[in-house]
């Protein structure tokens, strides 16, 4: 839950007397807040966690840091239906007990399988 | 066991590496204080990677694994009640109580709304006047700024039907318990890199200090831990004990400066029981005075709910480095992330479960007493 993701200003607004931003995080938009860093332009890219922008970044670093989430499908288990994710958990260990072994060498997607 | 190619820069980690084999002269013992670096080290093998002289201990740094089984029943008592929408991030829904969890909650008809950010329930708490929302806001110093600005939003804008149920932890105190403990082997700190984006590194040189430790402020990505583990490292074999800023890109000195005075206004430190670990004096957060109304243990009178931990956890031990998780005899046995006996197992960023996702295959099967012990275990 601490994972912070950079994202890309596409928009800046006062909404309600908050400053907030439409952010891109590699194809997912979500709605930030601004207040913690309320000098960020559009086109500038911040760590972001939970809805809320903390610390600003250099577009070289947030794009690498990008590409490396969606590799290892992070953006996916950050956005994703939690829900869905929380029940898989469930039945995933359960399909285990009932003696179903894991793919042999296949425990990366399996794992990853498990978070998502 | 994985690879270096799967690094985004092998060239670059095999370099990392290579300078940490080659500045290591003896066994070093160190901690990192932050679950998503234990998921990355887990996930990557990074400990496996590295030369045996390193051993990496994965300290108390799950928000959700650190937050006491007695907060998480005052929490489903509190999503049981008919009034109430009880909002929560996604990765506390599994997370058992006595019992049962928010999952089963949700099922027997509580309604649990999963969010993205806390905003998002200040909006549902808007939107419905005739309930009461209730936020869990657990986390370190990276999560509650957020979780701050939502409760003072929440009072300058009158909405009332909004409260928020605290359980905020901060890392400095918890390494000056570790440091303090009779069987701490820890020599140097990995320092969680977000933690810093917020509150900065002025709080580091202190415990530096006084314990003698190296602190290096370290990012989440696989070679961030490599270079935080090479900078502590090699302050260890010239036998400093300095706090270093290997994660610039997202942390300045003096951290967040709007954030941190939000948090000085809305929070006030207090005594904080950690699971798997006990209470540590002054390690949490919890809301100030103004701000009390907005409290949801008050509102909703949950403060007669008290929980013991189960006793055959044995997480406290693996928190300290004493214990390696596949040694509990509970591993992937009685005790599994669906049915955790605690801390450690309960979210993917706790030591336990990283292993149990990501290692029980290839650990060797465990032969009752002859629990296998890792190289780094002679490390005193």
């Amino acid at each position: 839950m601490c994972l912070a993701v950079p994202g890309r200003v596409l928009g800046v607004e006062e909404r309600d007397g908050t400053r907030m931003a439409t952010v891109d995080f590699g194809g997912v938009v979500k709605e930030v807040c601004l207040e913690y860093l309320p000098d960020l332009q559009v086109g500038e890219y911040a760590v972001v966690h939970v809805g809320f922008a903390l610390q600003r970044l250099d577009e070289e670093s947030a794009r690498r840091t990008l590409e490396l989430f969606e590799n290892l499908g992070m953006l996916q288990e950050e956005f994703g239906d939690p829900w869905e994710q929380a029940a898989r958990t469930g039945q995933t260990e359960e399909a285990e007990r009932a003696g179903r072994a894991a793919p042999a060498g296949g425990d990366d997607e399996r794992a990853g399988e498990v978070r998502r | 066991m994985k690879y270096i190619d799967e690094f985004q820069d092998p060239q670059l980690a095999a370099r990392l590496l290579d300078d940490i084999r080659s500045a290591v002269t003896r066994p070093w013992a160190l901690m990192e204080v932050c679950g998503g670096q234990t998921h990355t080290i887990i996930r990557h093998g990074i400990d496996q990677l590295l030369p045996d002289e390193v051993e990496l201990i994965h300290g108390p740094g799950c928000p959700v694994c650190v937050t006491p089984l007695e907060v998480i029943d005052k929490a489903l008592e509190i999503a049981s009640r008919p009034e109430v929408v009880f909002c929560s991030f996604g990765d506390m829904l599994r997370v058992p109580g006595t019992g049962r969890d928010l999952f089963q909650v949700r099922g027997e008809g509580g309604d649990v709304r999963v969010v993205y950010s806390p905003l998002d329930a200040l909006r549902i708490a808007e939107e419905n006047p005739d309930r009461q929302v209730v936020f869990f806001g657990i986390g370190f110093e990276t999560t509650a700024p957020p979780n701050a600005m939502t409760v003072y939003q929440a009072r300058r804008r009158g909405i009332r039907n909004f409260s928020l149920l605290v359980s905020h932890v901060r890392v400095p105190p918890a390494i000056e318990a570790i440091m303090q403990s009779p069987d701490c082997r820890v020599q140097g700190f990995l320092a969680a890199g977000h933690v810093c984006s917020v509150m900065g590194t002025e709080e580091y040189p202190a415990l530096a200090d006084r314990f003698r430790v190296p602190i290096v402020v370290t990012g989440f990505e696989p070679l961030d831990i490599l270079e935080g583990v090479r900078r502590t490292v090699r302050q260890l074999e010239r036998g400093e004990h300095l706090v270093d800023n290997a994660y610039p890109r997202a942390v300045r000195p003096e951290g967040n400066p709007a954030a941190r005075a939000m948090l000085d206004d809305v929070f006030e430190t207090t005594d904080r029981a950690w699971r798997g670990i006990g209470v540590i004096p002054d390690s949490g957060w919890r809301l100030s005075a103004r701000y009390r109304e907005y409290d949801a243990e008050h509102r909703f009178q949950v403060g007669g709910i008290t929980t013991r931990e189960p006793a055959a956890c044995r997480s406290g031990e693996v928190l300290q480095g004493l214990l390696k998780p596949h040694e509990c005899e509970a591993f992937g046995t009685a005790c599994t992330p669906r049915t955790p006996l605690g801390a450690t197992m309960v979210s993917s960023e706790g030591a336990c479960a990283a292993y149990y996702l990501y290692r029980r295959l290839d650990l060797p099967a465990r032969s009752g007493a002859g629990a296998p012990t890792l190289e780094g275990s002679s490390v005193v």
